[in-house]
C-alpha cells in the first residue's frame, strides 16, 4: 500500500518535471528557461528522496545536498549570465 | 549603473561555509558511507566557485592567495609518495595499512593511509577543477 503511494508520488513528480520540460523547450524567453530549469532541479530532489524511502537505503542522502548545491550555483551562474553577460568578473565595479 | 549585489553577497558568504563542511564530510565519510576524495574535491571547488560567482577574481584572489595549479602538482606529488612510502616496508608499491589509535578527543579512532592518498586526489581535483574555470573566465 505504502509503496503504491510512494510509486503515485514519482508518477506525479514526472509529470511535474514534464511539465518544467515543456517550459524549457518551449519558453519565450531566456529566464522563463533558466526557473524552469531550476524547478526540475528541485523535483529531481524530491525524486530522490522518494526513491531512497522505496529502496530503503540512507546512501542517496548525499546526493540530495549534492543536486540542491549544485542546482543553486548553477542557476546563478546562468542568472549572472543573463544579467551581466559575464559569468565571472575580474574586477568588481565599485 | 552601479550593480547591487547585497542579496548575493548575503546568501554566498552563509552557503559556502554550509558548501565546504558539506565536502569535508562527504570526504572523511568516504572510506565507509558513499563519498571519498574525487566528490569531496568537488564540492570543495563548486564551494570556491560559488565564491568566484558572487564576488568576482581579484578579491577572492586577494583573500584566498592560493595558486591552484601547484594546489593540482602538490595533490599528486602526495598520492604518489604514499605510494612510494609502502616500499620502504617491504610492501608493493601502493600497499595501504590501518591502525587503531587512541586520540585525545575522539576516543579510539581508526587511522588509515588511504586517508593521506585520498588527500592527494582531493587536492588534484579542486586544484585541476579550479584552474580549468579560472583560465576559461579569463578575458572572457
Amino acid at each position: 500500500m505504502f509503496n503504491l503511494f510512494l510509486m503515485g508520488c514519482l508518477f506525479f513528480l514526472t509529470l511535474s518535471i514534464m511539465a518544467a520540460l515543456y517550459r524549457v523547450i518551449k519558453g519565450p524567453s531566456m529566464p522563463d528557461r533558466v526557473m524552469a530549469l531550476d524547478n526540475i532541479g528541485v523535483n529531481l530532489i524530491a525524486g530522490v528522496a522518494i526513491l531512497s524511502i522505496l529502496l530503503r537505503t540512507h546512501a542517496f542522502l548525499d546526493i540530495i545536498l549534492l543536486i540542491g548545491i549544485l542546482s543553486f550555483v548553477g542557476t546563478i551562474a546562468f542568472a549572472r549570465f543573463i544579467e551581466r553577460g559575464v559569468v565571472i568578473e575580474r574586477k568588481h565595479i565599485q | 549603473m552601479k550593480p547591487n549585489d547585497v542579496i548575493l553577497h548575503s546568501v554566498t558568504k552563509a552557503a559556502v561555509v554550509i558548501i565546504l563542511t558539506f565536502s569535508i564530510y562527504l570526504f572523511f565519510g568516504g572510506h565507509h558511507n558513499p563519498g571519498g576524495g574525487f566528490i569531496g574535491g568537488l564540492s570543495t571547488a563548486s564551494g570556491l566557485v560559488l565564491l568566484y560567482l558572487a564576488f568576482d577574481i581579484e578579491t577572492v584572489r586577494t583573500n584566498i592567495p592560493i595558486d591552484f595549479k601547484k594546489v593540482a602538482g602538490f595533490g599528486v606529488l602526495l598520492a604518489i609518495m604514499t605510494g612510494f612510502g609502502s616500499i620502504f616496508f617491504d610492501v608493493p608499491f601502493l600497499s595501504q595499512t590501518f591502525g587503531h589509535f587512541d586520540l585525545p578527543i575522539f576516543g579510539e579512532t581508526e587511522l588509515a593511509t588511504a586517508v593521506l592518498f585520498d588527500v592527494g586526489v582531493a587536492l588534484a581535483v579542486i586544484g585541476t577543477a579550479i584552474t580549468i574555470i579560472l583560465s576559461i573566465s579569463e578575458d572572457g
